[in-house]
Formats: structure tokens, sequence, C-alpha cells
């Protein structure tokens, strides 16, 4: 049913609420790490996985996890989209690509961007960016201590 | 296993850009609708389950408060279940957990959305910590679109025949969604307009997508005693399922989805069912991507892994197939989030009692109902028969 929207009244809202999100100390460990390029994971000390970003409990063994290594910053992709819409509020511009990472010697994908190629033309991603193809994190200049201190992983030569 | 429960009926409202009633108004329109259909008078139901997307989605908070005149709840008990996508079977298994526990005789289903008053992409986004993850998961369009990349690479599925299958299944659904009188998008593509149609999350596309509706739909889930005092056909709930993932979405893999795998398993043993594509008649999946659609397929056990795209390129999950696969139109045609998985529900209702209209699959007697959620997290199914 396609109503007119101008035949009716339309009250115009928007609810904006400040927070203040604690990261706790395995994530404000974690993201100091990234202020000085390094990419922190915790391995579970029964099941023996390492999981990147740094977890404080393993969540498949329930047990707490106090073994924080450094991992590597390459990686394979698992699977990645080309986004090419914009919604209200999107906290990253498209075009983009969004990507399951799996960093060398870690048990889980790291969830980011894949940048450093042209975005341009669809078809042409398409046949650049490929599962299985290897991934670096490429830093920004000036780091905040978020997630997004790693500009992006850009594909390996 | 608790007491037989029934479903004695379902109030659905017209879909679309609803400005011509306020929120309330509009979740009225089901509940009076399924109280019209089945002769129940409001006074006889023992408590009300109600659910939606987060509050984000029209920007009022715990809206069954809101609306508890509408819902004819004052002066009983109201539970509010929120999954997310999934939340229409959540709301359905809510009902059904409370007839079968013997606690109550008659209960009030009902799930709504207007999405047209907010932004869906937005609110979906909030569903994400803001720590990590929200900065790369571009709404329902990118997960579950990197769900279903990494889904064709791993099966060896040629792009060309995984976009042919989605084309099909794009082209049938809004073919399919004329025959349905409460569907939303209804439209005779050719394969070139859904080919190059404008680009969502490459290579999705604009007709590979659902829309964003307005709507509500309500079900009355009874025990056997109030379903017989009905006297009249009703469908019954032969199996639940529902399972979930980990939170993080790196954690879990999401090609053979394990949720998706594990909720529809635990509904076919409740049901008795070896052969879901031989013993089902009809299924509504929640279906809002074409390319998602061919994944459930696949851990729903209707075929083996990487082999939907064939099968349905052979028309095996079409209407007049061995296995009809949302006849309504489905989720691609019609998506008020709240009240989408009890439209599944509502719709495989409506097969097994033979009053589907003109998308009836002809003797249908045993439906599936699906409905999915979260940042690819979560899975319910319930299987419905025509009797006991
Ligand atoms: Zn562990």
């Amino acid at each position: 049913m396609e109503m007119k929207h101008e035949d009716y009244y339309i009250l115009e809202d928007q609810v904006s609420i400040p927070y203040e999100n604690a990261y706790g100390l395995t994530w404000t460990r974690f993201f100091e790490g990234l202020k000085s390029e390094k990419i922190f994971g915790s391995r579970c000390g029964k099941c023996n996985r390492v999981l990147v970003p740094m977890r404080s409990y393993c969540p498949r063994c329930f047990i707490e996890i106090d073994d924080t290594i450094e991992v590597s910053q390459e990686g394979a992709i698992v699977a990645w989209v080309l986004t090419e819409y914009e919604y209200f509020g999107m906290p990253t511009k498209p075009p983009f690509i969004g990507a399951l990472i799996r960093l060398d010697g870690t048990d889980c994908e790291f969830v980011h961007l894949v940048g450093g190629i042209d975005l341009s033309n669809p078809d042409q991603v398409r046949k650049t960016v490929k599962n299985g193809m290897k991934v670096r994190a490429v830093w920004k200049e000036e780091k905040k201590g978020h997630i997004l201190d790693i500009k992006y992983f850009e594909p390996v030569k | 296993m608790g007491r037989p429960v029934a479903i004695l009926g379902s109030g659905q409202t017209v879909h679309g850009r609803r400005f011509d009633v306020s929120y309330p108004e509009l979740v009225k329109e089901a509940v009076d609708a399924v109280f019209e259909t089945t002769g129940i008078s409001p006074a006889d139901i023992d408590g009300v389950v109600f659910g939606t997307m987060p509050s984000m989605m029209e920007g009022v908070a715990l809206t069954h408060f809101y609306f508890a005149d509408v819902l004819r709840s004052v002066g009983k008990p109201i539970l509010k279940t929120e999954t997310c996508g999934s939340t229409g079977v959540s709301l359905a298994i809510t009902g059904y957990y409370w007839i079968a526990s013997g606690m109550a005789d008659l209960v009030l289903v009902v799930g709504s959305e207007k999405m047209h008053e907010g932004d869906a992409q937005a609110t979906m986004t909030t569903v994400l910590e803001p720590f990590y993850q929200r900065f790369f998961i571009s709404g329902a369009p990118g997960v579950f679109s990197m769900q279903s990349q990494g889904w064709t690479v791993r099966f060896g599925i040629p792009e060309d025949k995984i976009r042919a299958a989605a084309t099909k299944l794009s082209i049938d659904h809004h073919h399919d969604a004329f025959d349905n009188p409460y569907a939303h998008i209804k439209k005779r593509l050719t394969e070139d307009e859904v080919n190059n149609a404008r680009i969502i999350t490459y290579p999705v596309r604009l007709w590979d997508v659902c829309p964003t509706s307005d709507g509500a739909c309500a079900m009355l889930f009874a025990s056997e005693k109030a379903a017989k005092k009905l006297g009249k056909k009703v469908a019954w709930v032969k199996g639940v399922g529902y399972s979930g993932d980990e939170y993080w979405f790196g954690d879990s893999d999401k090609a053979e989805w394990q949720c998706a795998i594990s909720a529809s398993r635990q509904a076919y043993e409740m049901a008795g069912i070896k052969n879901p594509r031989k013993e089902l008649d009809v299924a509504e999946v929640y279906n809002p991507f074409t390319f998602q659609e061919l994944l459930f397929y696949e851990c729903f056990g209707f075929c083996g892994f990487g082999e939907a795209c064939d099968l349905t390129l052979k028309g095996v999950f079409g209407r007049d197939g061995e296995l009809p696969i949302s006849p309504s139109g489905g989720v691609l045609c019609t998506n008020p989030i709240g009240a989408t998985g009890l439209n599944r529900v509502a719709e495989a209702a409506l097969q097994v009692t033979g009053q589907a209209g003109a998308h009836q699959i002809p003797g249908a007697k045993t439906s599936l109902a699906h409905a999915m959620g979260g940042v690819v997290q979560f899975n319910g199914v319930m299987i419905l028969g025509s009797e006991k």
C-alpha cells in the first residue's frame, strides 16, 4: 500500500544520548597495543586457541585467560564484501571492503577493512580480491588506541 | 515434551509505507484481524507475547507498554521476546512454551515493526558493540553478503552460477508475491533487470535484497482443549528448534552455519522428520537476501552442501517443485522485521490448514517456518502439521 507521505502529519524526532562505554582491563591493554602498532591476542590455557582481539576468558572453555601474545600482522582473507551503500551514522564511509581475516598463528577471524586498492570498479575489485589472499596491516600515522589505528589490511605483493 | 499446542489463526496487516496509521494503530490492525478471523474473544486470552527489533528502530523504548491497550493485555501477563531478525520465530516459540507448559490455554502472540519511521541499517548497526565490530559490518546486507561470499568460495560455486540461482529466486519470489494479499513488493522482473540493478554490497544487487516494510502479525496459540472448543481446522506445532552462535563474528563458522544446522535438527527430531525435502510439503525460509537463502537450503538439509544453486536452477524449490520455498514471496518481498518471522509461522499455518488462498500448495500437511537474526548469530525453526 503506497500512501502519500504528505497526506499525514509526521513528527520529526531524534534521540541522541551520550554514552561512556568501559573497555575493562583486557581491552584497555589491547587498544593500548594498537597505539604502539602491536596486535595482541590471548591464548586459552585449555583449548590452546589463540583469539584476537584479546579476551579475558575463553568463550568455549569458560576459563580465565592471562596469556597475552603479540600476533602476526599478516594473514589471509576468509570472506569479504564490498559495501556500496550508506546509512545514517555509518561509522565507515563507502565504498569499503569489510573482511574476515585469519591472522597467521591465530584460531579465529579478525574483522577489519581491506584497502590499498582501487575500489571504483566493483568488477575489477572482484578480480583483484580473492579468498585466501595474503594481506598485511597498514597503520595510520596518528594513533589513538582505536580499532581504526589500523588503516586497513593491504594485499601482500 | 509438553502438552500439544495448536495455532488457531493469524492476522497480518497490509504491508508497505504505512503513514496512514500510527504505530499502535498498525499493531491493532493485526490483533483485531486474528480475533475476527478466529471468532475468539480477547477476554478469553490468558496472556500476551510481544516482540520487535531494538527500540532504536522507531525511537520508542519498550513498545509493549505503549501497545498495552491494542494488545488487549490490560490485567494480563505480558512477555517481551526480542532476538533481532529471529524475533518472530522466538515469539512463536515463547507462545508454544507457555501453552505446552500447561500454564496457559490461550495466548496472543504479536510481532511488529514500523521501519519507515527510522533507519533500519543504522538501528541494526547498534546491535554491535562500539569498540570493534561496528566499524566493519555494514548493516544487514554487509554481514549476510560476507557470509554468503565465504560460503560460495568454500564450496567452489562459480560466480555466474550463484548469480543465476539468485536471479531465479528474485524473479520467482517477486512474482509469487502477487498471490499474497499481504505482500509489500510485487513485481515482474527480467533477468537483465535483476543482474544489472544497483549494487548494494557487491555482488548483491537491489533485487537481491528485501525492502523495509511497516507491518504487524498476530497469532493465537492454544491448548488442545481450547482448540477443540473452537471446532475449526487448526495447525499443530510438531517441532521447535532454536540455536545461537558465540557473539564474535569471527569466532565461528558461518559458511556451514552451525546454529542453522542445529536449530533445524532440533525441530526435525521433535517432529520425527528424517528427510526434510521429502517430508516437508512447503517451507517458509527467512530469505531477506537471495544469496543467503541458498545457504539455508543446505544448512537445513534440503540438499547437500554445494548443491543448492543447481537444484534451484532445476526448479526443485519452486512453486511446482519437490519442496516449494516461500510461496508467499517471503521476506524478499515483505520485511517488517519484528513481525517477519511470525509472518513465516502464520504462512506455514495457513498452508497446513488449506487457507493460503492463491498461493496454497495443494494438499500441504507439513510445513516449516524459519527466522534468523543477529550479526549472523541466531536461528529459529518451527515445524507445523495438519494433524496433532
Ligand atoms: Zn578455550
